[in-house]
């Protein structure tokens, strides 16, 4: 990949790819990793913001641990990940492999479609299904006309439904993304190991599993590594949908990270989550990685 | 490969059903911005009202933030691109120690949660006076849009004709020649869709425009929408058609140009 005048031209000027680098360095520098180094710092503090602070160690990890909003931010994380990773994931897997198998007319146009809730801001698409969930919203509509009326309920007011229903918006949001990927991935398979598997006689559910799943393990990757960074990260949507509640039903960890450092003056603590966050994003991304790389 | 005429007519049914899935909600919000806004202007003047534009546009202030959302995205589009493509020629076609370790510094920086980031740099620029100013909003999603502009921009000059570059240089080019004359304009198509995206992720943007605004006299698009949520509470028409407004930009230039849209987000993503 780099050839060899490249080696002998570097060696004389040595500085010339870091003035090329420079400006780039500087602003990432400046605005992100040198706020990422104070965020651990600032995470060792106790501070509202505007006063004196007051270092307090570990405490606010250990804060962490025991406060029990903060667990619960962080289990509904969790809860977020099956909506946004592993639902569309399912859907994804059969849904591109239906549409790879059957030459059917229409699947650019159809790929566009299910792609398009991927490039529409996150706050619209908030304060869309807010109104779909209305109480008197379209989708309790829908439930009386077909005389399910028992089932309508205000859908972002209710302790138990509300975290499905927002993450049900990341399923709708996430879905389009990983298809798409998958059906990438799968275009690429060669036709003539199908072709063989059947002179096996082998079924489609076979073929799925035998050929299919193995040959796009490096698309599942990727699909997963992007929706549970994505889950992990929400914000928008709950900060307009439901900011958190009702009660503590929907909070998540980046929405106690803004509440605490903005509105609750806990800095230190706000902070702390973040690096938290922080290390968990880069342990899935390691780990999810270490397993798709493995063959 | 051959399927069955029931198989292929199912795959159809499929095919719809997730497409209507798809559009549903987004004719939902099409229409409220179309409707009435209460029960009596239902009743007296019928089912289809633009009008609302205008007047979501007037009340909500969806001109000032637009404008604003304009400004903050050229700005972040034009630094950002403009770091990255040097950057990523230095990754790209540069050999030298700590090459290596830059790409993976850059790397961080994809997967690094903006909200881990903001906190600090929020204290840290309100002390500088940069909060609440264009700037500041803007400097934190430079940064951001270069980590991932940086990691684009390797990738294509890392697959640029190398034979051209050093037929290039046999011709007496430099590296700063060689750059804008040769490898940017072939480079376009990566380039354009690289300006897409930081266009959008810009646009879109919600929680560094919150934090680095708090007076809100920076305020974006999208932070309108949602404040608009919570002081407008008539109706849901006007809200509908605010919304639809913030969308529209980069719903236009998807319908345009998806392709790149689509080959970025898909190719951007594949680590190795």
């Amino acid at each position: 990949m780099i050839g060899r005048s490249a080696t002998r031209r570097s060696a004389r000027s040595a500085w010339v790819p870091w003035a090329y680098l420079a400006p780039a360095l500087v602003l990432y520098g400046a605005f992100l990793l040198f706020p990422l180094v104070r965020a651990a710092q600032f995470s060792l503090f106790e501070w509202d913001g505007l006063g004196a602070s007051t270092f307090v160690g570990l405490d606010n990890y250990v804060e962490i641990l025991f406060d029990e909003r903060l667990r619960e931010a962080f289990w509904h994380a969790l809860v977020l990940v099956f909506f946004y990773a592993v639902l569309p994931l399912v859907i994804g897997l059969l849904l591109a492999n239906l549409l790879t198998r059957a030459q059917v007319r229409g699947l650019g146009f159809f790929r566009s479609v299910i792609f398009l809730p991927q490039v529409i801001a996150m706050v619209v698409v908030a304060v869309t299904w807010r109104q779909i969930y209305a109480p008197d919203g379209p989708l309790n509509g829908f439930l009386r006309m077909i005389g399910l009326g028992a089932l309508a309920r205000p859908w972002l007011g209710d302790y138990t439904f509300t975290l499905p229903a927002v993450g049900l918006i990341g399923t709708w949001v996430c879905t389009g993304l990983v298809t798409v990927l998958l059906m990438a991935g799968m275009s690429r398979v060669p036709r003539e190991l199908y072709e063989a598997a059947r002179l096996d006689g082998s079924g489609p559910v076979r073929e799925f599993f035998a050929i299919t799943l193995p040959m796009v393990r490096g698309e599942i990757t990727v699909a997963l590594t992007l929706t549970i960074v994505a889950a992990l990260k929400t914000f928008d949507l709950v900060y307009v949908t439901t900011s958190g509640g009702p009660g503590t039903s929907t909070t998540v960890p980046s929405y106690e990270i803004y509440r605490r450092a903005f509105e609750l003056g806990e800095v230190g603590v706000a902070t702390a989550v973040g690096v938290v966050l922080t290390l968990i994003v880069f342990a899935i991304n390691g780990v999810v990685n270490m397993i798709g790389d493995r063959k | 490969m051959k399927v069955s005429p029931i198989e292929r007519g199912a795959n159809y049914v499929v095919l719809v059903a997730f497409a209507l899935i798809v559009l549903g909600p987004i004719a939902v919000i099409v229409s409220l911005a179309f409707g009435p806004q209460s029960a009596s202007a239902a009743r007296e003047g019928g089912l289809f009202h633009p009008e609302n534009f205008p007047e979501a546009w007037e009340i909500g202030r969806f001109g000032q933030y637009m404008l604003t959302s304009v400004v903050v995205a050229v700005i972040v589009v034009v630094v950002s691109v403009l770091a990255s493509i040097l950057a990523g020629y230095a990754l790209g076609t540069m050999r030298f120690r700590g090459a290596t370790l830059m790409f993976y510094v850059f790397l961080l920086g994809i997967m690094v949660p903006t909200e881990a980031f903001i906190v600090p740099l929020y204290f840290d620029l309100r002390v500088a006076g940069l909060t609440n100013t264009v700037w500041g909003v803007a400097a934190p999603q430079i940064a951001m849009s270069i980590a991932f502009g940086t990691y684009w921009m390797r990738t294509y000059f890392r697959t640029s004709s190398r034979a051209l570059i050093d037929a290039a240089r046999l011709d007496g080019a430099g590296s700063m020649r060689i750059l804008w004359q040769v490898l940017v304009p072939i480079g376009r198509p990566a380039i354009l869709t690289l300006v897409l995206l930081t266009f959008m992720w810009t646009w879109n943007e919600f929680l560094i425009p919150l934090v680095m605004s708090p007076n809100g006299s920076v305020r974006t698009a999208p932070l309108g929408l949602a404040f608009f949520q919570g002081q407008y509470t008539q109706g849901t028409a006007l809200l509908a058609a605010g919304a639809v407004m913030v969308a529209l930009p980069i719903v236009v230039l998807y319908i345009f140009l998806q392709r790149h849209f689509i080959k970025g987000m898909i190719e951007g993503a594949v680590r190795e």
